[in-house]
């Protein structure tokens, strides 16, 4: 067992026990992050301050939120939006954060793409990051569900008709899935449960793994540069803070962070008061009604790419390109051959990759929200396609990518 | 300069993608209908100067039969439910019909009730279908109609209901829902307006509180027997309207309103001749249904917006502050 002396201020006795000194110099003061980094880099903490307030206003919704198939839809419209104070804040909060943290998980994608932080020892921050994608992706479909509007249920009807996969004809696994023939009172309450306990331990448990492999490989920077962190952490320490080129990761980096943060959260809540029906389907105002099928069924703004791919071919060829969209993205370290962790702006080829995979999934977006009729179909099969080919000639354009 | 040409790219590639998956995608979708603002073009103006005096024998020889008029004292001659189970719906009350509807519109109704509602598509005399509203003509000695003495006795029936219609600003909210939609909308939300729970409404009117479930059940099963009625009527029984101003938005109600065969060609519902102003009113009642913490919304926003930008700043001060030793 360990000495423990007379502690001699408060601070002291917790660290006699919890070591808060080291915890802090590990965590904080010498946790080393670049200096040559751009505002890109704090897209992890805005995921994780709009993770924070989901889960928060996510709390309060809960304590008058119905799972009932014939509750639901009034505990959310009425007894939340109406009667509750503040009801309305929480949710429009909730549902605002829900729309955004997408937008930001693209950015951070993207900026991840751009920089090749996928590379060179950092799969693993890849790999935990888009399985947080696929978690969140799940936690949006799951809460979508619970309102019990038009549009929760017959997304939930079509999502998860996509279970039956096509010619084989699964039936029995999309009623498994459902516990019903159609979404029903089972569907709702399982859905509930994904959504306000399985998938949140899940994202907490994948969020710990994501910042844990971060650790190691550090994070990277914008000019892709090798950095010595042990000798750079020792010129800053020894008080050449201007000459090196780590920071400490607070307050240094957390300061530009918390600057980003303020930027954003300006938007967020314009958003949460003035403009909230592009994260509020108008559609999803109207109680569920197993008889009466919405003109126009889409999911929201942020599935409608691999929608996308789904939808111009036919059921089971689409169903094929569905699941290759789904787990193309986890291949990424694996099919970009290049050694090169470096901006695309200086990777030749691999520059026009970026941006046409970039302005594709746009199209395919675009495209998977309008009906799919005369032209747009025409441009969506395309635009699937070269998605499709856009990932066949990753590894070829990346095996011969000069070393730069 | 570097990091604001990234914004910039960044901006760029959001906002594209916002146009097209909403503006863009929803111009796609949805039919575009331009409001007329409550013109009624087709419908001509009223030429005959008005007699009140005269209008209101007119009414009570003419309307009455039908149509209860509570602000004369004229209860209707049926129950709602007998009404609906008659006619397929409960005819109006006619006490506010003056300043909710458009006067050529009522003017005009009087004359052709299905050309005027716009449901001659349901109502074809040639099928054997006639509105259960009989339309009115005047006669003269041989007989034939006589079109002066028609428009004459038209406005002079017009100008009665507007003679003892409340005036614009007596006319609330929910006054102007229950005369223009409630006979064929319910409402199963009640509302806080004033610091006052207001009830839930039903074709067959407001809700009451009940101490005994027997009075509750038998108000249900009336509610029930007139939605069957007009289920019967319409084809489908009218939607309830408590989150229509979410669902739907003021646009869409209002042009529909105007004319739901914008929308819906070959739809049950009668257009409703309800004037710009009443149209106004019945969207504040949806609001104070659908959306009764707006005005909270506004308020709240303004303070959170103004404490989100100094907290901002102040972010953007410390930043500097730090990062005055690192460069």
């Amino acid at each position: 067992m360990a000495h423990f002396t007379k502690a001699t201020s408060l601070h002291d006795w917790l660290n006699q026990r919890l070591a808060i000194d080291t915890l802090r110099r590990v965590l904080a003061t010498e946790y080393w992050i670049p200096k040559n980094i751009n505002f890109l880099w704090a897209m992890g903490m805005i995921l994780a301050i709009t993770f924070g307030l989901l889960l928060v206003s996510g709390i309060f919704l809960l304590m008058y939120y119905q799972p009932n198939v014939n509750l639901a839809f009034d505990s959310v419209n009425y007894t939340i939006m109406q009667e509750v104070g503040y009801g309305w804040l929480w949710r429009h909060i909730h549902g605002v954060a829900a729309s955004v943290v997408f937008l930001i998980i693209y950015i951070h994608m993207f900026t991840g793409i751009y920089y090749g932080s996928y590379k060179n020892g950092r799969e693993m921050i890849w790999i935990s990051g888009m399985l947080l994608f696929v978690a969140f992706s799940a936690e949006a479909f799951s809460g979508y569900m619970l309102p019990w509007g038009q549009m929760s249920y017959w997304a939930g009807m079509v999502i998860t008709n996509l279970f039956s996969g096509g010619s084989l004809h699964a039936d029995g696994l999309v009623e498994w899935i459902r516990g019903d023939y159609v979404p029903g009172q089972a569907f709702l309450n399982r859905f509930f449960m994904l959504h306000v306990l399985l998938i949140p331990l899940a994202i907490l448990a994948l969020i710990g793994l994501h910042f844990g492999s971060l650790r190691i490989p550090h994070v990277n920077n914008q000019d892709g540069e090798e950095i010595d962190f042990d000798a750079e952490a020792k010129k800053y320490l020894a008080g050449d803070k201007a000459g090196s080129k780590v920071i400490r990761f607070a307050n240094d980096f957390l300061a530009k962070d918390m600057m980003v943060v303020g930027i954003f959260l300006i938007l967020f809540f314009y958003l949460v008061f003035y403009h909230y029906d592009f994260a509020m389907d108008p559609v999803n105002f109207d109680p569920a009604n197993g008889l009466k099928t919405p003109a126009h069924i889409y999911p929201e703004w942020y599935f409608l790419w691999s929608y996308e791919i789904l939808r111009p071919f036919s059921t089971d060829v689409g169903l094929i390109a569905f699941a290759f969209a789904q787990v193309i993205f986890f291949l990424l370290p694996f099919l970009d051959r290049s050694p090169n962790a470096v901006p695309a702006s200086r990777r030749g080829l691999f520059k026009v990759w970026f941006w046409a995979l970039l302005i594709d999934m746009i199209i395919l977006t675009a495209m998977g929200k309008v009906p799919p009729e005369g032209m747009f179909s025409t441009i969506g099969l395309y635009a699937a396609l070269t998605f499709i080919g856009l990932w066949i000639v990753l590894p070829i354009i990346t095996k011969f990518e000069r070393k730069v | 300069m570097k990091e604001l040409l990234i914004l910039a790219v960044v901006t760029f590639f959001t906002l594209l993608t916002y146009y097209l998956v909403e503006p863009f995608a929803h111009s796609q979708m949805h039919k575009h209908v331009e409001s007329e603002g409550f013109a009624y073009k087709d419908i001509p103006a009223i030429t005959k100067k008005g007699d009140a005096t005269r209008g209101a024998d007119l009414v009570a020889a003419n309307c009455t039969g039908c149509h209860g008029i509570q602000k004369a004292g004229m209860p209707a001659p049926m129950d709602p439910v007998t009404s609906a189970q008659s006619f397929g719906v409960n005819p109006p009350d006619l006490s506010n019909a003056g300043s909710v509807f458009a006067p050529k519109f009522i003017a005009s109704l009087i004359k052709n009730p299905a050309k005027t509602l716009m449901v001659e598509h349901k109502f074809d005399p040639a099928k054997g279908k006639v509105h259960p509203m009989s339309a009115y003509a005047a006669y003269d000695a041989n007989g034939n109609v006589d079109k002066e003495q028609t428009d004459q006795d038209t406005a002079d029936m017009v100008a009665y209901l507007q003679s003892i219609a409340p005036k614009q600003e007596e006319l609330t909210p929910v006054m102007a829902f229950e005369t223009a939609c409630g006979r064929c909308h319910a409402i199963h939300y009640e509302y806080m307006k004033d610091g006052k729970l207001h009830p839930a409404w039903t074709q067959i009117g407001e809700k009451p509180s009940f101490k005994k479930k027997q009075d509750e059940l038998a108000f249900e099963q009336k509610v029930l027997d007139y939605q069957d009625a007009l289920k019967k009527y319409m084809g489908t029984l009218p939607p309830d309207l408590s989150m229509y101003i979410r669902s739907r938005g003021e646009h869409y109600i209002k042009t529909f309103v105007e004319n739901p065969q914008n929308y819906l060609k070959g739809t049950a519902m009668p257009r409703v001749g309800v004037t710009a102003e009443s149209a106004d009113k019945v969207i504040e009642h949806l609001e104070d249904v659908g959306d009764s913490k707006r005005h909270e919304r506004e308020t709240v926003g303004r303070y959170v917006m103004i404490y989100i930008i100094i907290f901002a700043i102040f972010a953007i001060l410390w930043k500097k502050e730090v990062w005055r030793d690192l460069h």
